[in-house]
């Protein structure tokens, strides 16, 4: 690790005015990411301003048909929290698989779907549930989010501070994990709204990061159930290939997760 | 047995300093003074070295110096060295290149050194590294067998045409055509044996402190065998003579034959400690590890064997083609040839065999021995290709190995073991019977009903432990002696120190060791200690590695013990009035037979040292040694069982049942035995269904992190049934033939041979990965 400058905001407001004052500032959450990517010297910020004590970022709120979670709660605390396993039970499994037990005490949503690795869990749920990503300075629906690998729709210093989710209907999440990390080596997550929609979307499948799946969305439409999806043909053009697995392969798993999610979801 | 002794279930005694985090590893000491080392090292597979430009980094803060090859080769710091010569079948010695701690002119793969910045601190060196200017000139590479021996490939080293190193033959070629030329049935297989990187938890380090005023040497670091150590380092690196070098191997995490070899790191460290005056660190990480640390395996073989019309073996035809990196490392050349063609009889009856294996060099990490050392290869080809004639042959796996097993001993095979004892159908019928091998049809028929794949897998290994009857092995080109060295030092109070030439890095050394002495003299194992480790204690040993720590390691221990008992009873005798042979030894006192007149062992020791009443003539003190060199190899051998499902949605293996039966004579501590077998069967499974170390066809590694080298985690693998049915070995006083590697040796065939029977199809290579069995599964 290069030398670095550590701040411990105590305050969105704090943390924001910090990252202004610096030359090359970042946000840290978890650390699960930003820090080994630190430790093997490919990142250099000359500030780090951790979030993670930051009061307003933590929690979860269920009002209605909308379920929010701050930006700064770490996935074991996702995992337990009673409204979530109410509200949507498929987001608290989602985080259950997530990483293993010291990824998931530290790793945080807005640390997740800031970072927007192809292969992470949660875009998966924010662009099936349709949810909305709150940041200090607007809202950004989960459709305008993710922008491809490791891309997002935030700004120099813009700061995520709750993801909110409407409470659909139905929902459900089937990852086959990757054999050395463990992040998705493709992963779907399905939701019908309550006004009847149907939403997929498939994580650590494409080439360009997580992705709605149509094909997918129109047979469940028509039919919500595991084998509406059997003469589903899924393109392995486009999708992600390594030693891990091929794009066929992946093409299959976004099917073959699809109907398990389904099945999972009810 | 008594509660501490042979075959007792003792808790580790070293584990209350490992748990509570006391351990003392290299990386924990600090010496006065002390600077750290960072290795520049090459991101090319194959390139020349042009030019070093260090200026920058000299002007750096806290930067002492730059060091590079052309400086080694200026100090005339000896080449790295291979200690086993092979002779090719043409009667030629095998052809090497050089291999310099740090490359001069032309590094070969990945990771290989070509400079070290030594600094006050680890950060200040890394910082200064970045800053050293390093030209090279690409070459191009080559990293696969296959592709290395083709005409027109690049080339590794001048010295090694053909990029061969050797082309080694054994057996009885004009025999096993003979077979061959007869046989009603032949059966062939191709298979590739995965390159696994060894993956210790605790990293190589060194630290290395030069006195210059006695002009000596200590280096600690992390090896499996210091005293080998210590001897490469001073007879052919030039470092200094063996009285001036102490080597410690203090507490070591983890080596499965990784920490056998003498590396670059802890060449330069010594060297550079002598330069720089003061002492030098140096603590690899997990990407060092991954790209330095000697791979395992990677043999891509082709095999036939021939069967006549009752199913019997007559004859096994192997070819092999070994991956030895970019150079030779220390036992390097002996894995593929005698520890591996040596066991390719198996557990069969094969008149005729005939093995040849070719020695290849390629832009890759070295390899040489990693848990098991050939004998995984040579039992994964066997297990292999019985499962694969029983299928072709439409016989049972099982009745096709019992038709074929070895029942009278000694035996000798065709590739020059003689194997001493065994019951190859005991542990066969014990794991048959602990996983109900009759039932398994009615469940693969019910798992059929739930959309499972069900599969079942029996491998019957054997290997070659004990390692080695110093002759034999010297006959066979070894360059050293494999006998082991112990010392018994019982204190004036009775408390006994046991030093030993074997080296614990996990195995449990401090308690087993501990056994047999409490089991002779009934003395409590709080009452001993074991000393082992540090050059400057133990006289001299050769380490541990190829399961030998008990069967050699710990015979002499107890030759040792004999002669120091036999020296107690003397003085017992004689204190006490009675006849030497009317003395027994019994829960701590040394006892007239059939009276009450004891002595208690404290006592005897004392009068020992207070030498006011010995017997005439007699020297005081009580402490012995002795060598041992054993007369054989030991043949663990026993029967694995592995009973799991295929998804076929998703290819993925789920285990149902895993049941191990094995022969490892006598058991001196059964759950440090079952540990071992543990950590084996998980190394073997990962072999079988997670773990390879990737280049691609540059040389670039792919797979030089956890993020992308799979390794088993506690969710990947069964809960394991362990049995065993012992047959004393006869060639030791204590029976016993070694359990550190059979997990890891007979698991992998047991898992593909399983996985293979659920999917129906017999081609599947390792790693079984749910992407390759799923494309497998739905391949045309
Ligand atoms: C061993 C291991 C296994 C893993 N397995 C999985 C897995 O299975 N699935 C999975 O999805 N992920 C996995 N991860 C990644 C993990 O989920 C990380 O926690 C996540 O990618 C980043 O979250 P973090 O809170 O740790 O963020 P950090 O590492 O602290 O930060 C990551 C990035 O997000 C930015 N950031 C953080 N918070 C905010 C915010 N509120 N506003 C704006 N920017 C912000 C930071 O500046 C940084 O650029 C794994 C990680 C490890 C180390």
């Amino acid at each position: 690790m290069y030398q670095t400058t550590y701040h411990r905001a105590s305050s969105v407001d704090e943390a924001a005015s910090l990252f202004g004052k610096s030359s090359d500032a970042k946000f840290l959450a978890g650390g699960q990411t930003l820090l080994p990517v630190m430790k093997q010297r490919l990142a250099s910020p000359s500030d780090v301003i951790d979030l993670g004590k930051i009061k307003e970022l933590q929690g979860v709120e269920l009002s209605g048909d909308t379920l929010t979670i701050k930006a700064a709660t770490t996935y074991y605390d996702i995992m337990t929290n009673a409204d979530v396993k109410k509200a949507i039970p498929a987001i608290a499994y989602l985080t259950s698989v997530l990483g293993d037990p010291a990824v998931r005490y530290r790793g945080t949503i807005g640390g997740s779907i800031a970072n927007n690795d192809p292969a992470a869990d949660f875009p998966a749920a924010l662009l099936a549930l349709g949810a909305t990503v709150k940041t200090n300075k607007r809202s950004i629906a989960a459709d305008d989010f993710f922008k491809g690998l490791f891309t997002t729709a935030l700004e120099d210093g813009e700061i995520i501070t709750a993801v909110s989710f409407p409470v659909p209907a139905k929902a459900g999440y089937e990852k086959m994990r990757h054999p050395a990390s463990r992040f998705a080596l493709t992963g779907v997550f399905v939701a019908q709204t309550k006004s009847g929609d149907v939403r997929v979307a498939a994580t650590g499948a494409s080439q360009s990061g997580v992705m709605r799946v149509p094909a997918i969305e129109a047979a469940l439409k028509a039919n919500w159930s595991p084998s509406a999806i059997d003469n589903v043909s899924i393109s392995a053009s486009g999708l992600l290939a390594d030693i891990h697995g091929t794009a066929e392969y992946r093409a299959n798993l976004v099917k073959v997760m699809a109907q398990r999610a389904v099945a999972a979801a009810g | 047995m008594g509660v501490e002794g042979i075959g007792a279930r003792v808790v580790r005694k070293e584990d209350k300093r490992f748990i509570t985090g006391k351990g003392r590893y290299v990386d924990d000491i600090k010496l006065v003074g002390m600077t750290h080392a960072h290795f520049i090292r090459s991101p090319h597979a194959h390139a020349k070295v042009k030019k070093i430009d260090s200026s920058a980094a000299l002007k750096m803060p806290g930067v002492v110096a730059v060091l590079t090859g052309q400086q080694l080769v200026d100090d005339k710091v000896g080449n790295l060295i291979c200690g086993w010569a092979i002779t090719s079948k043409d009667g030629s010695p095998m052809k090497m290149g050089a291999w310099p701690a740090m490359a001069p002119e032309t590094v070969r793969f990945v990771g290989q050194a070509v400079a070290v910045v030594i600094a006050d601190s680890k950060n200040l060196a890394r910082d200064a590294a970045e800053a050293v200017v390093v030209d090279y000139e690409e070459l191009p590479a080559v990293a696969d067998v296959h592709a290395a021996i083709k005409s027109g490939a690049p080339q590794l080293h001048p010295e090694a045409p053909g990029n061969q190193v050797y082309d080694w033959v054994i057996g009885d070629e004009g025999a096993t055509d003979a077979a061959f030329a007869k046989a009603a049935n032949v059966v062939k297989l191709d298979v590739t044996n995965n390159r696994l990187a060894p993956n210790a938890m605790e990293p190589r380090a060194a630290i290395a402190d030069y006195d210059a005023a006695e002009e000596h040497f200590t280096l600690y670091t992390t090896s499996q065998n210091p005293h080998v150590a210590r001897l490469v380092l001073s007879a052919f690196y030039n470092i200094a003579p063996e009285h001036k070098l102490r080597v410690i191997a203090p507490d070591v995490g983890g080596g499965f034959g990784s920490k056998i070899f003498i590396y670059p790191e802890e060449m330069v460290a010594l060297w550079a400690s002598k330069k720089v005056g003061r002492p030098v660190k140096w603590t690899g990480d997990r990407t060092e590890a991954f790209l330095t640390d000697a791979h395992g395996r990677d043999h891509v073989t082709h095999a036939e064997m021939a069967f006549d019309a009752n199913n019997k073996i007559t004859g096994l035809k192997v070819k092999t083609y070994a991956n030895f990196g970019a150079y030779m490392s220390l036992f390097s050349s002996s894995v593929p040839t005698y520890l591996y063609a040596t066991l390719l009889s198996g557990q069969y009856n094969i008149p005729a065999i005939h093995a040849e294996v070719i020695g290849v060099y390629t832009n890759t990490t070295p390899v040489d021995a990693y848990r098991g050392a050939g004998r995984p290869e040579a039992s994964y080809l066997i297990e292999r290709l019985m499962e694969t004639a029983a299928r072709q042959l439409k016989v049972d796996p099982a009745a096709l190995r019992r038709t074929n097993f070895i029942t009278q001993f000694p035996h000798q095979t065709p590739v020059i073991m003689a194997y001493d004892t065994g019951d190859f159908n005991a542990s066969l019928d014990a794991a048959m019977k602990a996983i109900d091998y009759a039932g398994f049809a009615a469940r693969k028929a019910q798992a059929k009903s739930q959309g499972k794949l069900r599969g079942i897998g029996v491998s019957c290994y054997i290997e070659a432990c004990g390692i080695a009857p110093s002759k034999a092995v010297g006959s066979l080109g070894a360059g050293v002696g494999l006998w082991e060295s112990a010392e018994v030092r019982v204190n004036p109070v009775g408390t006994i120190e046991i030093l030993t030439g074997s080296h614990s890095h996990g195995q449990g050394h401090e308690t087993t060791f501990c056994q047999l002495v409490a089991d002779r003299l009934g003395v409590p194992i709080s009452q001993v200690s074991i000393v082992h480790g540090d050059t400057d204690k133990v006289q001299f040993g050769m380490g541990t590695y190829g399961s030998r720590s008990a069967a050699v390691g710990l015979t002499a221990i107890l030759k040792a013990m004999e002669k120091m008992e036999s020296k107690a009873k003397k003085i017992a005798a004689h204190a006490l009035e009675a006849s030497e042979a009317d003395i027994v030894i019994e829960n701590g006192e040394f006892k007239v037979t059939g009276t009450d007149k004891a002595i208690a062992f404290p006592m005897v020791a004392l009068a020992a040292y207070t030498a006011h009443n010995l017997p005439d003539g007699m020297e005081p003190g009580l402490k012995e040694s002795a060598f041992y060199d054993p007369s054989n190899f030991t043949f663990p051998a026993g029967t694995y069982i592995c009973e799991l499902e295929v998804d076929p949605g998703t290819g993925k293996t789920s285990f149902v049942n895993f049941v191990a039966a094995d022969d490892f004579g006598r058991l001196i501590n059964p759950m440090i035995v079952e540990g071992q077998v543990h950590g084996g069967l998980v190394q073997g499974i990962g072999q079988a269904l997670l773990e390879h170390a990737i280049y691609d066809a540059n040389g670039q590694p792919v797979t030089a992190s956890f993020m992308d080298y799979a390794m088993p985690r506690a969710d990947d693998v069964p809960s394991f049934n362990l049995s065993h049915t012992t047959t004393l070995c006869p060639g030791n006083p204590l029976g016993i033939k070694g359990c550190g590697e059979a997990g890891a040796i007979g698991a992998s065939a047991a898992v593909i041979n399983a996985i293979t029977d659920a999917i129906g199809k017999n081609n599947l290579e390792m790693p079984a990965t749910p992407d390759r069995v799923w494309r497998t599964i739905h391949a045309a």
